[in-house]
């Protein structure tokens, strides 16, 4: 008896150490899988004119992926401006001041919308978001927009990041101790006060935590944006502009470019450089998380 | 002719004072708690005496915190309770207030079972409370901060690490900052819960020690059920039981000669 019990315990052991060694394992063999794709590209161009080159022509073996990179970027922070404040504030009212009730009836509601495909979200920007952008917001600010944009991309990627980050705020601002309320309370504060010296204080690793997973899940974004952005070559400061993000270069091109020398691995390459962007996004938050943890 | 009693200034004064010593600081009206599963608090009448240490005594889940949150209306964070009647601080009924609810709070200090320091600096603990009154000069609120870290002892343990977070100190240190940072807003009212539950001895007879101290200029309201430091402390103990104040009374009436079957029972199995 003591040795089956021996040997399950070993067995589950070693599964169990299994499991974490694959799962830390896997971002390196992903990250080495796409440099060793890429690396045709990266040998034959100099790094310095593969990030920062306007020149995307795939015949004549120019890739610069900076028209890719600036929109990606583009529409990642305008995602997160129109985005994180919504969410804060909701996760504070939901949280801190409204009913429990209404927080019971949010929380299926945010669940349901994380669970919609990103295809869904890109067709209602192309029904909705996109003639929204072209007949209205843009003939406000005078100009002139097919409504493929960078905007439509950017309200797009907001609606869709909105019920991660929310589920994570609400998370994070649920574990701080209610003693931790009373004490500001007792001490005369208003419950605005309270939440803005205790809630959002003693929430702000968390806070910084769901803004990074946020950002991250915007900039990697694929289909919804793809659809609704136009996909132009494009470098323009004017968000009624269209744009082309790195996601959808690889979507629009793989598999279809093939024949074009180096397009594989120019694409691997796009795909190396999200990876890597993403991968400090997120080294950027942690960094931040510890510090705000020290306090 | 009619002669009338001369009264001196210190004599009416005196006698002002005495007067005001006699009426109490808190008094409780018909208070209910309740949820709904049911009540926790049933036909509240309490009336809390100036200046003395009023143990509220019972089994875990009787009311006791419930009753201490309800006199600063804590329970207002509580939306699934339900509270009705009077709670009259000074006078005037804290149920009722709405804009001065944060200046009635501050009447009334608040010490928790465990300590819950803010997520900021030892020295702006302390200070928080006073820069929510509104107070900006810097020295005032230096002096204040040095005055009541030494009032509960802390000032030399703490002196050159003020600016450290609060969290870096130990349990015990932050229980007495805890102390300071409501006796720098100077209530009138210490309000304890459980203070000591997760104190050590040595930190325990501080805070019990603390409170002798205070009580001369303080009242304060302890919940404990810990029957020895009941009697310790204790000028009134007021004993509940299931939402009710069963017996109420001096330490040496209701702890040596309890009435109900009830205490009876608690006193023998708590000890």
């Amino acid at each position: 008896m003591n040795r089956i019990r021996r040997i399950s315990d070993l067995l589950v052991n070693i599964w169990m150490r299994a499991g974490l060694y694959f799962l830390l394992a896997l971002p390196v063999l992903i990250g080495v899988g796409l440099y060793w794709k890429a690396a045709p590209i990266i040998g034959g161009h100099s790094l310095r004119d593969l990030l920062f080159s306007r020149q995307w022509f795939p015949m004549k073996g120019e890739f610069g992926f900076m028209p890719f990179i600036y929109s990606s970027a583009y529409v990642t922070v305008l995602a997160f401006i129109l985005s994180a404040p919504l969410c804060l504030f909701a996760a504070i009212y939901l949280t801190q001041f409204g009913k429990h009730r209404l927080l019971q009836v949010m929380l299926p509601v945010i669940d349901i919308l994380a669970g919609i495909p990103s295809v869904v979200y890109g067709v209602w920007g192309v029904l909705v978001i996109v003639p929204a952008v072209a007949e209205y917001v843009a003939p406000l600010f005078g100009v002139a927009s097919s409504g493929y944009s960078l905007l439509s991309g950017g309200i797009v990627l907001a609606v869709m990041c909105i019920p991660y980050m929310l589920n994570m705020l609400i998370e994070v601002f649920q574990t701080i101790p209610v003693g931790m309320k009373e004490a500001s309370l007792s001490l005369g504060a208003t419950h605005w006060e309270m939440v803005k010296h205790v809630i959002i204080r003693k929430g702000f690793p968390g806070i910084l935590s769901a803004f990074g997973l946020g950002i991250a899940k915007a900039f990697g974004e694929t289909i919804a944006v793809l659809m609704v952005v136009g996909n132009t070559l494009d470098i323009s400061v004017s968000p009624f502009s269209p744009g082309y993000p790195l996601p959808a270069l690889i979507a629009n091109n793989y598999g279809e470019m093939m024949s074009i020398p180096d397009y594989d691995s120019a694409l691997m390459f796009a795909a190396l450089l999200l990876f890597v962007i993403i991968l400090i996004i997120n080294l950027f938050f942690r960094y931040f998380i510890h510090q705000t943890e020290k306090i | 002719m009619i002669t009338y009693p001369v009264f001196s200034y210190q004599k009416a004064k005196r006698m002002v004072n005495h007067q005001e010593k006699q009426t109490p600081i808190i008094e409780i009206k018909g208070l209910n708690v309740r949820t709904r599963e049911g009540e926790i608090l049933k036909n509240i009448n309490l009336k809390i005496p100036r200046n003395k240490i009023v143990v509220l005594l019972g089994p875990s889940g009787c009311g006791k915190t419930t009753l201490l949150k309800s006199l600063n209306r804590l329970t207002d964070l509580h939306k699934e309770l339900q509270v009705s009647g009077e709670v009259l601080i000074d006078g005037v009924d804290i149920l009722k207030v709405s804009r001065d609810l944060p200046a009635m709070r501050q009447k009334m200090g608040l010490l928790s079972q465990r300590p819950f320091p803010l997520p900021v600096s030892i020295y702006r603990n302390v200070a928080y409370g006073l820069k929510l009154k509104g107070i900006r000069n810097k020295d005032l609120i230096a002096h204040s901060v040095e005055t009541n870290l030494k009032r509960v002892g802390l000032w030399d343990e703490v002196k050159n690490r003020l600016n450290s977070p609060a969290n870096s100190l130990s349990i015990g240190q932050q229980q007495r900052l805890c102390l300071a940072r409501g006796l720098a807003v100077k209530p009138a009212i210490i309000l304890a819960d459980e203070p000591t539950s997760a104190l050590d001895p040595i930190s325990t007879r501080i805070i019990e020690n603390l409170f002798k101290e205070l009580k001369e200029h303080y009242t304060i309201i302890l919940v404990t059920h810990v029957l020895r430091q009941a009697v310790r402390l204790a000028d009134h103990v007021v004993f509940m039981y299931y939402g009710d104040i069963i017996e109420q009374g001096h330490p040496d009436d209701i702890l040596k000669h309890p009435k109900t079957e009830v205490l009876k029972k608690y006193l023998v199995d708590g000890n």
